[in-house]
């Protein structure tokens, strides 16, 4: 008997980009805002929102977009043709994500740019759709938009990295790639042979970064980011910025001393 | 997760592909397997990668024929040629793997959807973290390391003895026998997940103690733990969690803002 079923009904907590790892400056292309209806208080309607949502983050032009239940603009093909090894298709299919969202659940729009977003957001306010607005980014970024679309934050939520066998994980530059799938999609031996092939010319920075885009199921992948990952990873430079360190190992379990 | 024997051609595309490792070819008999222990049940192998139907016969002998001249055909890392990953029929309690892994599916047994409930990300709604209030969502197995039961549990049992209690719409709340003693069931310890959330509130003055417990009962575990907390703005959207994050020698750079712009159904 199989009791595992699809959240067609409902999915919630689905974004999971809490604990990106990077530097500051890393996270300086990276922005994702998402809607989120309430379970059980203003989740009925919350299916047209949604698209409306995703229809006015188009717009804007994101770099991603997806929905917690049914996939982002980069999907996986169960009817390859094999011709596809020459000629993979670089389609980005917006459509079906704003077409596929048929429960209440939670929908992404992936920037790297702070205007549009800000732009996004203004729109937003003016179209009161009633459902949850997040932004996930570096938090003085996130804040900075909100108040350049006249806001301020009703609550935030703070990435304290990682604890216990931190040995256990990634070196610097997998994490950064690896952790834009929250949800673990995105191994790290995949990652590690990616950056190998683009270093090696074996695939471009564009293909590595579609090719671990398709394996994020919920739209929160930046592949921009991505690419400048990569890239930095081809001629050996990346690993940037001095500063603090998100999603890394935090001070107190790396006795590297309190800040 | 399964590979089809019949249809695998050992191309090896699927191996780094799990986030477990728990794919491998079998040298003798030239067939990609699953080492069903480590396997969580996540479908990024079968949902993930890009489906071809070709031949097996076919495209062994192709290959058998390029092995010989030292030939490689470079394919795309993420396509599985003969379609040969074949999801299996769960049954308890090896479903809960893929309830806690892969992030399509929910389970019947939690009535909860996905690993953790919404956090603050519908605060400006429900209102479920006051001012003078802090979340916490205390994620095992993040990143892409994988944890068993047995060890949240030590989590959730140390966590019980200093007074907490647990978020009850949260999925691994449903799987305690106990919530005052943070007890799972037993049938489920030796699980393996990707990872799963432990969700509670405290006033903002138990911020260090519950951190330190936190880090403390991380030490004594198999896996990684990621730590996120959460709060309520003041109308100015200043946070009354910053000065105790940084007294506490915590560094904080991204996390998610909640814009307030929802609202209850008119």
């Amino acid at each position: 008997m199989c009791v595992v079923r699809r959240t067609w009904d409902w999915a919630a907590g689905m974004t999971n980009t809490l604990h990106r790892y990077g530097s500051g400056e890393s996270f300086n292309d990276d922005y994702i805002v998402f809607a989120i209806p309430a379970r059980g208080i203003n989740d009925k309607g919350a299916v047209e929102k949604q698209r409306r949502f995703l229809e006015i983050a188009r717009k804007h032009k994101p770099i991603n977009m997806g929905d917690a239940s049914h996939g982002s603009i980069f999907r996986p093909s169960k009817e390859l043709n094999p011709t596809v090894h020459w000629r993979r298709d670089p389609k980005r299919d917006f459509d079906t994500v704003v077409h596929c969202v048929s429960c209440p659940s939670t929908v992404a729009a992936v920037f790297d740019n702070p205007d549009q977003v800000v732009a996004f957001i203004k729109e937003l306010r003016q179209e009161d759709l009633g459902l949850s607005i997040n932004i996930s980014a570096a938090l003085d970024k996130a804040q900075e938009c909100a108040r350049r679309a006249g806001l301020e934050r009703h609550s935030v939520e703070y990435s304290l990295g990682f604890f216990g066998q931190t040995d256990r994980m990634a070196d610097r530059r997998t994490l950064e790639l690896s952790t834009m799938c929250g949800h673990g999609m995105l191994s790290f031996d995949f990652v590690r042979k990616l950056v190998e092939w683009v270093k090696q010319g074996r695939r471009s920075p564009e293909q590595a970064s579609a090719t671990l885009a398709r394996f994020c199921s919920c739209g929160v992948f930046n592949p921009t980011r991505a690419c400048r990952l990569f890239e930095e990873a081809r001629v050996g430079s990346g690993i940037r910025g001095q500063g603090q360190v998100a999603g890394g190992p935090h001070v107190k379990s790396v006795e590297a001393g309190r800040t | 997760m399964q590979i089809d024997q019949q249809k695998c051609v050992a191309c090896g595309n699927c191996v780094p592909v799990c986030p477990m490792g728990a794919i491998s070819i079998d040298p003798v008999r030239n067939r990609a397997g699953v080492n069903a222990d480590e396997c969580v049940e996540c479908y990024t192998c079968y949902r993930g990668m890009s489906m071809e139907k070709l031949n097996p016969v076919l495209v062994r002998t192709i290959r058998g024929l390029l092995k010989v001249f030292r030939l490689r055909f470079d394919p795309e890392p993420d396509v599985c040629p003969t379609s040969a990953i074949t999801p299996d029929e769960l049954t308890w309690p090896r479903v809960v793997r893929r309830a806690f892994s892969d992030p399509q599916v929910t389970h019947e047994s939690t009535g909860v959807h996905g690993r953790g409930t919404e956090e603050v990300k519908t605060n400006d709604v429900t209102n479920r973290v006051g001012l003078g209030e802090v979340g916490y969502v205390v994620e095992f197995g993040r990143p892409t390391v994988g944890v068993r039961f047995r060890d949240i549990e030590k989590m959730t049992r140390a966590l019980a003895s200093i007074g907490i209690e647990f978020e009850s719409r949260n999925p691994v709340t449903h799987l305690m026998t106990d919530k005052k003693t943070g007890k799972l069931r037993d049938d489920i310890l030796n699980e393996k997940i990707l990872s799963a959330i432990v969700e509670f509130k405290t006033r903002i003055e138990n911020v260090p103690a519950v951190l330190q417990k936190v880090d403390d009962i991380s030490k004594t575990l198999d896996t990684v733990v990621a730590v996120g907390v959460s709060t309520r703005c003041a109308e100015d959207g200043s946070s009354a969690l910053d000065p105790v994050l940084v007294e506490e020698g915590f560094s904080f750079v991204r996390g998610k803002t909640n814009l307030g712009l929802g609202r209850g159904n008119d």
